[in-house]
Order: C-alpha cells, then structure tokens, then sequence
C-alpha cells in the first residue's frame, strides 16, 4: 500500500522501525523473520473495528489513534524485594517483568525439580533453546488476530517455562508484570509454558501500573498440557484506570489433560481477554472461570473458546461480572463440538450484577455443534441485586449499603474462592473488597 | 407493645388486609389463624416492612412509635423478627457471618458495643443449643442446601441469637416432621421472657399444643374476624374455618 507523504506514520510503524534499529545485529535471526512475517500482517489487517464480528462491542480506535512509545530495557523502577514480593502474594518462585522486560535482581526462583525450567523467554531465545524457538507461535496463530500479529511483531521477552513429563511443581509460579513511568507504552510480554505428560503446575499472571498511565499492554500466553498434565492458569489484570490491556491466552490440551483458568479483571481502561483452549485428546477436562469488577467508564471484555476436538471432554466455564458507574462488559463465550467429539459435555454459565442503571452487558452463548451424542448447557443472567435476599438480610437488622456489599461480595468471590493458591486468592479478595467499597463511596 | 388499628394493606392492587385490628403486650403469646389466603402472611410481611406492600390504611404503634415509618432494618434493630415461611437462600454468605452482621447492627443501634469474632462465638455457640442446631450449618451458607427442617430451625437460631422484642413467626410449623416441631417450639418457649412477646402465624393448630398462645385470634378476608383463647384453636381444628365463617356472616346479617 502507497503511503501520502503527509500520513502520519502510524506508531506501530516507528515503533517497529526504532525496534528494529536496537537489535544489534540480531535481526538477520530467524526469529526476526517470524517478528517481520507477523508485521505485515499486522499492516495487512490493520486493528479490527467494530464491523468485525468478533469486536462489535470494544471499540480499539483509542488504541490505533494513540501514540505509544517503545520500551527497549529492564528498568527495576525502583522498586524493591519486598515491593515485587507483596505483589505477587509472597509467591515461592516469581518472575518479574517491568514495562515487559525481564528483572532478575527483583526476580526469584526457589528450589524446582530437576529439569524444570522457569526463567526469561529472551534468555531461551538469545540461547538458541529449540523449544523456546519452536512454541513460539505454534498455537497463537498471527493469521486472524492482529493484536496477536502486533504482539509477535515485538516479540522479546516474557515467561519459559518447561515442565517435564513427570514433574511436579508443587508452589505457584507468579509471574508479575510491572508497568511504571509517565510515558504511554507499548508493552507486549509473550508466554510460553510447556508442560510435558503427568506433569503438573500453577501459574499466576499478575499486571499492575505504579502509575495512572495509559499504556497498552498486548500479551500473548501459549500453554501445551501433555497427556494427564494438570495446570491451573490464574490471571489478575489490576493495571491503571486509563490502561489499554489486551491479552490471549492459547491452549492446546492432550489425552486426559486437566487446564483451569481463573481470570480476574478489576483494573484498566479497556480490557478485552481471548482464551482460548483445544481439547485435543479424549477426557481432557477444561475450566474456565472469569469476573470482572469493573466501574466507572471501564470497559471488560471477555470472549473464550473452548474446541471440543476429540470425544467425552467435558468443559466448564462460569464468567462472572460486577459492573458499577457507566461500566460496560461484555462475555462472547464460543463452544465448538467437532464431528468426531461425541459425549462432550459442555456447560458454560455467564452471571451479570448491575450495579447502576448506566452499566450495561453484552453477552452472547456461540455453540457450534456438529457432533449428535452431546451435551451442552449455557446460561446468562443480568440482573440487579435480589429483592428477597436484600430483605432477609434487611429484616434482621442489616442495613442497605451493607446488605448490598454482602450480597455482592459473595457473588464475586464465587469465582475468586476458585483459585486454589492461597496467597493470590487472600490477595485477590482484598482487591475486590476494596474495588467493591470504592465504588459505592463513589 | 403492639398496637395495630385499622390496618389496610395491598399488593398489586388487590387488597389483602381490610382492616386488622390486634394488641399484642409484653409477655403475651398470640397465635393468629386462618385458611389459606386470608392474609396471615401478608399481616407478618407487612410488620417486618416488606415494601411490596403498599400499607392503604391505619396504623400500627410498636412501643409507641410508628412501626410503618420504619425501614425493615431499623424495625429489626428496634426489636422486630419475621421468621420466614420460606427463608431465603443466600449463596457465598456464611451463617456465621451473616448472623455476626446483624447481631452487631443490632447492638450498634443500642449503643452497645460490637462483638468481636471469639465473644460472637461464644454466644452462638451456646445459642445453638436452644434449638440442637448442627455445628455444621454454621459455616455453611445461608440456608443454601439446607433441608425444609434445618431452614426452620435456622430462623429460630436466628432468633435466638438477636434475642427479639417482638417474633413474628410465620408458618415456622410447615414443613416440620413431629420432632423437629417440637425442638423448634421448646426453643421458642425457652426464648419467652416477661418482657417479650410473640407472634404464631399458623394455619394448623399443631404447633400450638407446644407453643401455647394466651389469645388465638382467626384472620379471614384480610379482618380478624374472632378472637379468644387457645381453647378457640381446637374448635378450629375441629370444625374447621366454614364454621367461624357461617358465624361471622350470620352475625353480620343479624347486626
């Protein structure tokens, strides 16, 4: 395409071109290849509209009308050991990113069953490691996400982490990723985990802002489960009011594999989660759970798949969402049965609170079912608080305001109670609580 | 302590209550019967401050005050307990913490201090036995899977702990096996004090062999039609509601 000499080149452009320059001799690499295969498609697509099915409800062109500075070093911004150490709940291993660089003075890893790898991808990259090189892109595909194109575009670093068959890594793994400074950046961490057979493992995705700043933080996850592997994936997204924040996170499950998801979004501005997960052996089991605590002009949007591949995988999903002020959600939650994927029992739940009479839902069940021996299940409710439950509690003497935070509170922690890391979950239900009183103070 | 005049109360449109006149004084046990629909449940919602209900008419003076004015929770920390027909699940919401709420929005209300957790148990603890509740139903969410039997004893768990002026109990005999009526009522009559007063909405007079009412009054068509003592509830039981409702008419036709 023939650029007007008076366009403005778009960010993404003179991000890349700056990017390019800080290699230092790196980008004759194969990995650059990929990075310069996923730009142009990224330009090809340019960011979605909301024309595009899949993004009707969130409106990017904030996004693609911003300026966002790079962000080429690791900065520890100050903070200290303690600082990262309450962040990510006192969390035996942790891995810190600031502005989505690698921190390993603010990092910590602690005693790992042997061959375990937990550390940098830039390290793995740098290293020639052949797994780190060949999970890059296997199942987050650049050809129909352009944030996925943009974020393989500026691929770096993030979290390697390798589980052999067999391991067990009995603490969470907390992976913290810091945003810091005045300027809007662009931040875009990329995960891999790989987990072999029987193997077995937590891990937590933590972002936050020191500062109110509007940067956009695009992050891709890719996560294999072997045979029999069981993971749990928590996410908490608590990054500044004005933040951008898009995140994918894809899964690929084999025989007899266990993945749950808990994904908990409080924080941002604009907030859109893809999860995705195949099914892709017979009895694997998936379980997707979300909430959203959202107020104000925040906008949380969750939109998972779950690809029932193969016969008799069952699948759970229950996405929550507390929505307050002028706040918006949205849950797109996409079931596909394939031919050969007979007794699937698919159940997918999705519960709205409305706290105000401006927030507003979308939400929307997509069941593709091309199977006939199947069960599959979907509910969406958006309601206010219950008037029975507000007057039992009212009739024994509690007030309004509390009664509302009570009845509220259990509803969220529904989905928090589901993380089974003790730390996080303590961590998460002091964010909930606080986010819930912050907005009736309000 | 009570004193309802005249009282006119409707839902939807439809008139429920159509005058209800009744004086309830410390220590006093009142029973009120009547068939299916003729307002009993409406008279206790319409007490606690249900606001589906749109009070038409009347008044009601509780200890002197204007018990209508009121909102339900401050009815409830003046010392008014509804326990519920069909008490109301409450998923996510711990017993314990539920009754802990209310108890120190009670006590708060009375310039009493709030309980903290250890002294709070204590007193449910030993609560709980008034009505040989199972420690397990403490912990476990409000009602959530309990069974009609463990609903109805909650309630009167309930009351034992925020130790009420004035119960209103509203069909707390329905759904109770003989057994566990009887646990339910001997912890009602062990909470009795001269200083309160209670309530018996009913529509059998079972429950009233073990919770003995001093004045049982017949509610129909939204008006207490007759009022006597407890001897009247076993005419009831043995005549059934036709006969008071054959009396009241001819009694109006005569007057």
């Amino acid at each position: 395409m023939m650029k007007q000499s008076t366009e403005q080149t778009p960010w993404y452009q003179s991000n890349f071109a700056l990017f390019e320059k800080n290699l230092n001799g790196e980008s004759s690499s194969r990995l650059h290849a990929m990075r310069m295969e996923a730009m142009a498609r990224f330009t090809e697509m340019g960011f979605p509209t909301t024309k595009h099915e899949e993004w009707r409800f969130t409106n990017v062109s904030p996004i693609a009308r911003a300026t966002f500075q790079p962000s080429f070093q690791s900065d520890a911004a100050g903070l200290s050991s303690e600082d990262v150490e309450r962040m990510s709940f006192g969390a035996t291993h942790r891995l810190v990113f600031v502005n989505g660089h690698f921190v390993k003075e603010l990092s910590s890893i602690g005693p790992l069953p042997g061959g375990v790898i937990v550390g940098d991808l830039a390290s793995a990259l740098k290293g020639n490691d052949e797994l780190a090189h060949g999970s890059l892109g296997k199942h987050a595909s650049i050809q129909e996400n352009a944030f996925t194109a943009l974020n393989m575009a500026f691929v770096q670093d993030g979290a390697f982490i390798y589980v052999p068959q067999g391991k067990v890594v009995e603490e969470a793994v907390s992976l913290l990723f810091i945003s810091t400074g005045s300027t809007h950046r662009y931040i875009a961490p990329r995960n891999l985990i790989i987990v072999g057979d029987h193997a077995r493992v937590t891990i937590a995705e933590s972002y936050l802002s020191l500062a109110n700043h509007g940067s956009l933080t695009n992050v891709v996850t890719e996560i294999t489960a072997g045979e029999n592997a069981v993971i749990e994936h928590d996410k908490l997204q608590n990054e500044s009011p004005q933040a951008y924040h898009i995140a994918s996170l894809h899964v690929h499950q084999k025989e007899k594999s266990n993945f749950i998801s808990n994904s908990i979004a409080i924080g941002g501005g604009l907030v859109r989660n893809n999860v995705t997960s195949i099914l892709d052996g017979e009895y694997a089991e998936c379980t997707l759970n979300g909430l959203s605590v959202a107020n104000g002009m925040q906008l949380i949007d969750n939109h998972t798949t779950i690809d029932h591949a193969k016969p008799n995988c069952p699948s759970h999903e229950l996405y929550k969402s507390v929505l307050d002020g002028s706040s918006r959600g949205v849950f797109n939650g996409k079931i596909f049965v394939r031919k050969d994927a007979q007794k699937t029992d698919a159940k997918q739940t999705n519960m709205t609170l409305l706290l105000s009479d401006e927030a507003t839902m979308d939400t929307k069940p997509q069941l593709e079912i091309f199977a006939d021996d199947v069960k599959c299940t979907h509910g969406a409710t958006v309601g206010q608080l219950d008037a029975d439950q507000m007057f039992y509690l009212r009739s024994r003497g509690i007030g309004t305001t509390l009664a509302a935070d009570i009845l509220t509170f259990a509803f969220a922690s529904d989905v928090v109670n589901r993380v089974h890391v003790d730390g996080l979950r303590g961590q998460l239900e002091a964010l909930v609580h606080a986010k819930l009183g912050k907005g009736r103070e309000r | 302590m009570l004193h309802i005049n005249n009282l006119h109360a409707r839902i939807n449109g439809n008139e429920i209550l159509s005058g209800v006149n009744l004086k309830v004084q410390p220590g006093e046990i009142h029973a009120i019967m009547g068939p299916n629909g003729s307002g009993k449940s409406t008279l206790a919602q319409v007490l606690a401050g249900r606001e589906a209900y749109e009070v038409t008419e009347g008044e009601v003076l509780y200890e002197g005050k204007n018990l209508l004015e009121l909102d339900p929770e401050e009815r409830a920390r003046e010392g008014v307990f509804l326990a519920f027909q069909y008490p109301v699940e409450i998923p996510g919401v711990s017993n314990t913490y539920f009754l802990k709420a209310a108890l120190n929005s009670i006590r708060k209300h009375n310039g009493l201090e709030e309980l903290d957790a250890v002294e709070f148990l204590k007193l449910i603890k030993q609560r709980m036995k008034i009505v040989d509740m199972d420690e397990s139903l403490l912990s476990r969410p409000v009602n959530e899977g309990f069974s009609g039997g463990e609903k109805k004893r909650n309630e009167i768990f309930h009351m034992a702990v925020l130790e009420p002026k004035l119960a209103i109990l509203d069909e707390t005999d329905s759904g109770l096996d003989i057994d566990a009526l009887r646990i339910v009522a001997d912890g009602v009559n062990k909470l009795r004090r001269k200083d309160n007063a209670v309530i018996v909405v009913t529509h059998y007079q079972r429950l009233l062999n073990y919770i003995v009412p001093d004045f049982v009054h017949v509610l129909m068509e939204g008006r207490i039609v007759k009022s006597g003592t407890k001897e009247l509830a076993l005419e009831l039981e043995e005549k059934g509601y036709d006969w008071i409702k054959v009396a009241s008419d001819s009694t109006l036709a005569t007057a």
